[in-house]
């Protein structure tokens, strides 16, 4: 069968960097093919070669889509031929509505006056054929990230597309969401458009793609035909890394002591909206030595339950109390939390977790300035280490530390926040998504420092949306679901469907 | 552990240019203009009384731009200086010479000019404090609070003058804009009077300045972070060597040394140590580039802005003093107009709009070429209408290449 896409030997350096070399990949029509590897191997900057958003001239080698070679100069060229991206950072405008949204810079109009009725209805039709039932005129902001998924699909869907381009569309969603999602993309199979979908996600992968194309270090190392052999996810992790991984965790033997880490009767109520209360009554303890995971669905108040406690930087009329070591502590700023011995990694890395106009150096060191500086001066030599430290512990893949934060991949970005977190020194360390965007490699060593701090007699608290995750490397886990903790239950007895179960009874009742 | 070697080009001179290219093209330009106008006036730039009278009349700017560099990096903006200095050299004149704008109702007693500066830069430090404080803790837009305060200190001048001028100033007081540095030695050269001195002390400044970069290099060298190819770095040393002496020794031709000189070079020094050394100035680069991450980070981000504003107010006062000091009469239309200037300063030495990058030492020559075109225009003889209009041109130009080099990535 004739492709619809084949890039043929695309190479393209940064300064400093080869992130492809030579790379071939080929699109049939109406197939799913995954593109996998680990963080920084340069999938992300593949796709975006292949959508004009770094035009023809700026990297050698050869698009051929539709049997015929192209040069796009920018991305209008691309969707113009029906080759949508959806990026790894979602772009929509918060403040807009998702008609608007969805028609932004293509607004049905007539002579510059926009007939909102048309777009309305279109967009209707739209939300309808990607399932996802909200009124148009609904501000993204009060979308989950899920839902914000969607209403991107559906932008794509407006556009005609017959290539759809998927860069780490599942990473920020849970696992019904993923499902969903994934469904829709076997949907649009079916109906002929073909789909790119990059994941770090395996599971998602052997359950939906037609053939797999592996990238490690900018080259094509191989591609997998997923009908004409069963695929286990083992065989695609050796193609990534190179080698066998034979556990996903690490190992873990807690000893586990007295609560070092107590949160009592916490309550927080929305930052703009004084009367809506999104954290209820939560009590939390964590014991010296064991690691904590809070499971739960997307709006489930893990994120604000972590950022009210981390110095009150989420929220309003907070009341309760924080105790460690079994003293009640201040920590109603951020830098008196971080006094107290808490840090907090978050979630979304780009708005809260880094300076992006900045090195990755300035940035590890950034929360623990005075770790690396005598008498208020910064000593170079000093912080240099403790940077190639981190860089080397975490594998930060640049071309060194003195890489701008912003021209990182994602997961390569996720590994400076956590090592800024890590310099920081905490007792009392507070994971929000800790391996959103990261591959299986990484991850496993990312657990393995989890599994250190833990041994060293800190208090982790690991906040993930990835159940299986939460059951490798947690002791206990808290369930939480509308604001407030639904069970608890010891890692070596739980399990996904008692986790969803807990969710579930919880429905409707959390108000009461 | 995973292999994270990636492939790597070798740094290599051209890139190394491309990388820096702000930098060396904000000096050169400098260079250029200084060359142009040197042509242009016959001559007349480079004179010794007139480089003096550069310095002088720059001094105020650059003083005000080391504190704006760190409002702009910030990412905020402080229109009030201006006045703010207007107004501290009016309070100045009137302790200075106990003049009261209403003596039927009070009268100002006669302060000595120690006290009395002391006096004003404190009234400015509190000035910026209370603009800062609205801007940390009240999260005012620093456009809107400076904007206020500009009104403001406008009106104060006038009215603390009671809308006349003020003046003479102590003549101690106005050694800090006319004095000069006073020889100890005695030397003729070509039949007049050389200031030794102030060759002296350039020398020893360029010395010490390249002993330091020599020092950094080496250091850079044995940890194998050197990036400057040894060209550049030789030829930047040349260049600072040849324009700081040839510099002072044309100062030397004249009068010497400016007081005012010194203070400058003096501040200059410091502010470049904080921005570049210390964790306050670290802290600041942060909160620009993204203020949520900062205090996200730990950065106490309201007190950060409340010191900055604060520094921003006293190097106004400072700035006020010199002015008056330069005139010896405080009039109520000083200041007026120095914030363009101040800022202009900043953003073609290569501080962005959105705030995290700017340098001192950008500002310190975007301020030297915004000067060193007052100087030519007006010696050419280009009318003030024309000289506005120029210097509004290359600001966009300055500006308009900053976007287009970073577009280009
Ligand atoms: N604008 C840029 N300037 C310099 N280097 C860049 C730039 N963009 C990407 N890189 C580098 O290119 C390499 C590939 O990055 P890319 O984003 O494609 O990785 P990725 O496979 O998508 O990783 P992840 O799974 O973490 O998202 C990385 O080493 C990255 O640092
Ligand atoms: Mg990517």
């Amino acid at each position: 069968m004739q492709p619809i896409l084949e890039m043929r030997g695309i190479t393209k350096t940064f300064p400093g960097v080869n992130a492809l070399s030579d790379v071939d990949i080929n699109v049939r029509p109406a197939e799913i093919l995954a593109v996998v590897g680990e963080n920084g191997a340069g999938k992300s900057t593949l796709m975006k070669v292949l959508s004009g958003v770094y035009p023809h001239g700026t990297y050698s080698g050869g698009i051929y889509y539709e049997g015929v070679e192209r040069k796009f100069n920018k991305i209008s060229d691309s969707e113009d031929l029906g080759i949508i991206i959806i990026h790894q950072e979602l772009a929509l405008v918060p403040l807009l509505s998702i008609a608007e949204n969805i028609f932004l810079g293509h607004e049905p109009a007539k002579l510059g006056v926009i007939n909102w009725f048309e777009a309305f209805a279109r967009t209707k039709e739209l939300l309808k054929k990607v399932g996802l039932n909200e009124h148009p005129n609904t501000l993204i902001t009060n979308l989950g990230t899920g839902k914000q998924q969607l209403v991107e699909i559906a932008k794509a869907l407006n556009k005609k597309v017959k290539l759809l381009i998927l860069d780490e569309p599942t990473s920020s969603l849970n696992e019904t969401d993923s499902n969903a999602l994934l469904a829709l993309l076997m949907e649009f199979r079916e109906q002929g458009i073909s789909s790119i979908m990059i994941s770090h996600k395996l599971n998602e992968i052997s359950k939906v793609a037609d053939r797999i194309t592996v990238l490690r270090d900018g080259m094509t190392v191989d591609t997998l035909d997923c009908h004409a052999e069963k695929i286990s996810e083992d065989r695609i992790i050796k193609a990534m890394v190179g080698r066998e991984l034979t556990d996903r965790f690490p190992p873990r033997n807690a000893k586990i002591g007295e609560p070092i880490f107590e949160v009592k009767n916490w309550s927080c109520y929305h930052p703009l909206h004084a009367d809506r209360q999104m954290i209820k009554n939560v009590d939390l303890h964590v014991k010296r030595g064991e690691v904590v995971g809070i499971a739960g669905l997307m709006g489930a108040g893990r994120t604000e339950l972590a950022m009210s406690i981390f110095g009150r930087s989420y929220g309003q009329k907070i009341s309760g109390n924080i105790l460690i070591n079994g003293k009640p502590v201040d920590v109603s700023t951020i830098p008196k939390a971080m006094d107290a011995g808490l840090a907090y990694a978050t979630e979304d890395r780009k708005t809260y977790g880094l300076v992006l106009i900045d090195h990755i150096k300035h940035n590890i060191t950034l929360a623990n300035l005075d770790g690396v500086a005598k008498y208020s001066v910064v000593d170079d030599l000093v912080e240099l280490a403790v940077a190639n430290k981190y860089r080397r512990d975490l594998g930060i893949r640049c071309s060194s530390v003195f890489q701008t934060t912003v021209n990182l991949s994602g997961g390569n970005q996720q590994k400076v926040v956590l090592s800024k977190w890590l310099f920081s020194g905490p007792d009392v360390l507070i994971l929000d998504e800790p391996t959103r965007g990261i591959d299986v490699g990484a991850k496993y060593e990312i657990y393995g420092i989890i599994n250190q701090l833990a041994e060293a007699g800190k208090a982790v608290i690991v906040i993930s949306s990835e159940m299986a995750e939460l059951l490798g490397v947690a002791d206990r886990i808290y369930v939480m679901n509308e604001g407030k903790f639904v069970a608890e239950m010891p890692a070596k007895e739980a399990s996904q469907e008692k986790i969803m179960r807990a969710i579930m009874k919880s429905w409707g009742k959390a108000n009461d | 552990m995973t292999d994270i070697s990636t492939p790597q080009v070798k740094p290599d001179f051209m890139r190394f240019v491309r990388s820096n290219i702000r930098d060396y093209a904000l000096l050169l330009s400098l260079l250029a203009i200084m060359v142009f106008f040197q042509f242009n006036t016959h001559g007349t730039l480079f004179r010794p009384v007139n480089m003096t009278n550069i310095l002088l009349q720059n001094s105020y700017i650059v003083v005000m731009a080391l504190g704006m560099l760190l409002v702009i990096v910030a990412g905020h903006i402080d229109l009030s200086v201006g006045s703010v200095s207007g107004f501290i050299g009016a309070l100045a004149a009137v302790l200075m010479t106990g003049t009261s704008p209403n003596p039927d109702l009070f009268t100002i007693p006669k302060f000595d000019f120690v006290t009395a500066s002391i006096i004003c830069l404190g009234v400015g430090a509190a000035i910026g404090a209370i603009q800062g404080y609205f801007i940390a803790y009240y999260k005012i837009p620093a456009f809107i609070v400076t904007l206020a305060g500009m009104l403001i200190f406008k009106g104060l001048a006038l009215s603390v003058l009671g809308g006349a001028s003020v003046g003479p100033l102590p003549a101690t007081f106005q050694l800090l804009s006319t004095g000069f540095l006073t020889d100890v030695f005695d030397v003729q050269l070509l039949g007049a009077p050389f200031n030794l001195l102030a060759l002296l002390i350039g020398t020893l400044i360029t010395a010490a300045l390249i002993y330091f970069n020599f020092k950094e290099r080496r250091s850079q060298l044995q940890h194998g972070l050197a990036e400057e190819p040894e060209a550049i770095f030789y030829g930047r040393n040349l260049l600072i060597a040849v324009a700081l002496i040839g510099f002072s020794f044309i100062m030397g031709q004249y009068k010497g040394l400016p007081n005012v000189l010194i203070v400058m070079f003096a501040l200059i020094a410091l502010f470049v140590f904080i921005t570049t050394r210390t964790t306050f100035g670290r802290r600041i680069y942060a909160m620009g580039g993204n203020e949520k991450a900062a205090k996200l980070s730990g950065v106490n981000t309201e007190r950060l802005t409340f010191w900055i504003f604060t520094i921003m107010g006293a190097l106004a006062a400072l700035g006020g003093l010199i002015f008056a000091a330069r005139l010896n009469v405080a009039t109520p239309k000083a200041g007026a107009g120095f914030e363009l200037e101040v800022i202009a300063a900043c953003f073609i030495g290569g501080a962005a709009v959105t705030g995290g990058v700017g340098k001192i030492v950008g500002a310190v020559i975007g301020a030297f070429i915004i000067g060193v075109m007052n100087n030519g225009m007006s010696i050419m003889g280009i009318g003030i209408d024309w000289q506005f209009v120029i210097k509004g041109a290359v600001l966009l130009f300055a500006v308009f290449l900053d976007v287009k080099f970073k577009n280009r990535g």
